[in-house]
């Protein structure tokens, strides 16, 4: 029987490699990802990697790539903080506190994200910010209009190396710190204020590095232009959109998700912790935020998966991501299959990784029992 | 977008199936639905876009009425697939659409590699650029450093970075899907300049919430040749559309139009007699029409159901349209213009 289903399946697929085969080939067309190494011709408003218009169109896709990345992580940043806030906020005894997590969690969740974007966009953003002839400046190095923010660019010069150098070893040291007051914790029952000690480290470190070199940072700070500014660092008004839009929007869920975990840990721990004369504030962190963490995760992983996914509703307003660019690339070079199979396995690809990750959390954060 | 990308996998997935229903030819296919289905845009005034009534109107809906109306005799047997930039190519190459009428350029690798033909350029056209007047910019050399919007997946997109390329200027290029989204970006402010066919910059002005604040650039930066586009490996369907074409402008230069095609057929003019496919004393007929698969008065029945070429032309996009734009290079070639058509003979 499960011979036949693979005989099936394997008959199907020939059939459709086939079918594929001839229908190109009935449009003088073949199939073949040659065409990534042409040049692309076209500009793209926001890349992290260097491009011009002379360069292929797979670089042009991996600066799609990197896009999607870019207001992926951003969004499950804020969205995680945000909905954390909300989370707690909603079930706080503070009446307005409550009141406003609830009515915050059921006008932005019930509302279509793509109409979210178009809001953030078109109203926020490209109206009621001023044009870059009236921006909103800070202490003009920064400016803020509807042509998006744009700061002073910090360039690293020789010797900002050593930099680099101190923050890797204020992350191995504070990794170290982080184990040895665990250690010393279980082992006598000393606390140590191990997250101000290895923040400490991450901001010392480096500035030690920096000063050591004698500061070879130097800023490129945007200059006023005839139509806008030159030089600076760029945040376009797409991704300040996008960014708004999804880290709003999906922090309804984590927030919903939050409270979830924390009612479905009894009373009595809390209780047990005020008995034991911990604090408020100590009583959330150390006991019932870690138990709320198992009920949490495994619905935050298809957050997070949904928010890198929703991110390509970025071709609404033009953000560049991996879906925008590739559409271009097939537009100009009629490659529809091979850019399809691009995308989803590109998008696969994220997902596995992202939930493989999660899942290894997800079982450390799973009740140890003995 | 989701939905779209959602409907391009199963398009896509569709045609890899569709084994059984590759068919030897559109015309046929055509005739078997009774419609033609021709992709359009999603709304350019002059070009193609829905009335009050939702009736698809335009010079690139004409010529999608006119090819219904050489199959059928009936103009109005025309479903209309509204199509952005970036989903025009899938959508001919995947046979949702029978043809594609979309502004769209003719170039070497769309009519080569990508497996595409375009039968007859319709609207001889160039690249132009729209800004605010309160710019006071007066030239497309004094643009460096401007933010120009423009529509993705175009030759517009390309030969705005060539320009500015070749002129040692810098621009931020906002690259934008849907035409309509796009005019709203710039009306909003996002960018500076506005760039596309020279033509569609005057119909996107005539929507804009202030069209007198905004000014057309004079450069022309590039050769736009737009025209109807069909699959290659349809030979039959290429001609039907070609042919369509033709028999518009030479009705033009015959002086067959929509009100006299009745009465011209009995004309005694030879060439009016074989456009319009009228019998000789004999009995014999000229038979063009049946040479492309269609009836023996083809062009007769384009001629009524549209117009000819200048009608469809001022209709839409001349002095009978809010657009006013002049005939210029598009008169026909014995009025100096570039259209010119073979004989039918």
């Amino acid at each position: 029987m499960q011979a036949l289903a693979v005989v099936v399946l394997l008959f199907l697929f020939f059939e459709v490699t086939q079918n594929m085969r001839s229908n190109l080939s009935r449009m003088n067309q073949d199939f073949g990802f040659a065409f990534l190494s042409k040049s692309a011709g076209f500009d793209i408003v926001q890349a992290l990697v260097p491009y011009s218009t002379g360069s292929s169109y797979s670089r042009a896709l991996f600066v799609g790539f990197l896009n999607t990345l870019l207001i992926s992580a951003l969004c499950i940043v804020a969205a995680t903080f945000l909905g954390f806030l909300v989370g707690v906020m909603r079930l706080s005894k503070n009446r307005l506190a409550a009141g406003v997590a609830t009515l915050y969690i059921e006008f932005f969740r019930n509302v279509p994200v793509l109409l979210q974007i178009f809001v953030w966009y078109s109203l926020v953003i490209l109206q009621i910010l001023p044009a870059p002839k009236n921006a909103l400046a800070v202490f003009d190095i920064a400016y803020l209009s509807n042509r998006g923010m744009i700061m002073p660019l910090p360039i690293f010069g020789e010797g900002a190396i050593y930099g680099l150098v101190g923050l890797v070893s204020a992350i191995v040291g504070g990794l170290a710190l982080v184990f040895w007051a665990n250690y010393r914790q279980n082992s006598t029952g000393k606390p140590f204020p191990k997250f101000w000690g290895s923040l400490g480290l991450v901001i010392v470190f480096p500035f030690c590095g920096l000063a050591l070199a004698g500061f070879p940072i130097t800023f490129d700070v945007p200059v006023r232009t005839a139509f806008s500014f030159s030089g600076g660092l760029v945040v376009v008004p797409e991704l300040m959109a996008l960014f708004l839009a999804l880290s709003i929007y999906y922090a309804t869920y984590i927030a919903e998700a939050v409270r979830a975990g924390i009612q479905a840990v009894n009373h009595g721990q809390t209780e047990a912790a005020h008995a034991l004369g911990l604090t408020r504030g100590q009583t959330l962190r150390k006991v019932v935020i870690p138990q709320a963490m198992r009920v949490v995760v495994p619905p935050l992983i298809s957050i997070y998966l949904g928010i890198t996914k929703a991110s390509s509703l970025a071709v609404a307003i033009g953000y560049p991501d991996l879906i925008a660019i590739g559409g271009t690339v097939l537009n100009q070079t009629g490659k529809a299959i091979e850019l399809v199979s691009i995308w989803m396995v590109i998008y696969l690809c994220i997902s596995l990784i992202m939930s493989s990750l999660m899942n290894w959390f997800n079982n450390r954060m799973k009740l140890v029992e003995r | 977008m989701k939905k779209r990308i959602l409907n391009l996998a199963v398009a896509l997935g569709a045609a890899l199936l569709a084994s059984t229903q590759v068919s030897a030819s559109t015309l046929d296919d055509v005739k078997q639905k009774g419609f033609l289905q021709c992709g359009v845009s999603q709304g350019v005034a002059g070009f193609s876009i829905p009335d009050a009534e939702g009736k698809w109107t335009g010079f690139d809906v004409d010529i999608c009425r006119a090819v219904a109306a050489a199959i059928f005799n009936d103009p109005t047997k025309v479903k209309f697939t509204p199509l952005s930039a970036k989903d025009r190519f899938t959508a001919l190459q995947s046979g949702e659409i029978d043809l594609l009428s979309r502004t769209t350029t003719w170039t070497m690798s769309r009519d080569t590699a990508m497996g595409f033909m375009f039968p007859a350029t319709t609207y001889y056209d160039g690249q132009g650029f729209m800004v605010r007047k309160s710019l006071g910019v007066d030239s497309a050399l004094k643009l460096d450093g401007a933010a120009v919007c423009a529509a993705t997946g175009t030759t517009t997109e390309l030969n705005l970075a060539d320009y500015f390329k070749a002129h040692g200027m810098k621009y931020q290029g906002v690259a934008i899907e849907d035409s309509t989204q796009l005019r709203q970006a710039y009306d909003e402010g996002r960018c500076d300049v506005l760039t596309t066919e020279q033509s569609i910059l005057y119909s996107q002005r005539s929507s804009l919430k202030q069209p007198d604040d905004h000014v057309v650039l004079p450069e022309i930066v590039s050769k736009e040749p737009l025209g109807p586009m069909v699959r290659q490996g349809d030979i039959g369907w290429f001609n039907i559309v070609k042919w369509t074409a033709f028999a518009m402008l030479n009705a033009e230069e015959l002086g067959i139009t929509q009100a006299n095609v009745e009465e011209m057929k009995a004309s005694t003019n030879p060439e009016i007699q074989r456009v319009l496919g009228v019998k000789n004393a004999d009995g014999t007929a000229p038979g063009f029409g049946p040479g492309i698969g269609l009836d023996e008065q083809w062009a007769a029945f384009i001629v009524k159901g549209v117009g000819n070429y200048s009608e469809i032309f001022e209709r839409n996009l001349g002095a009978q349209s809010p657009l006013k734009v002049k005939r210029g290079v598009n008169a026909l070639w014995k009025d100096g213009g570039f259209q010119y058509a073979p004989p039918i003979r």
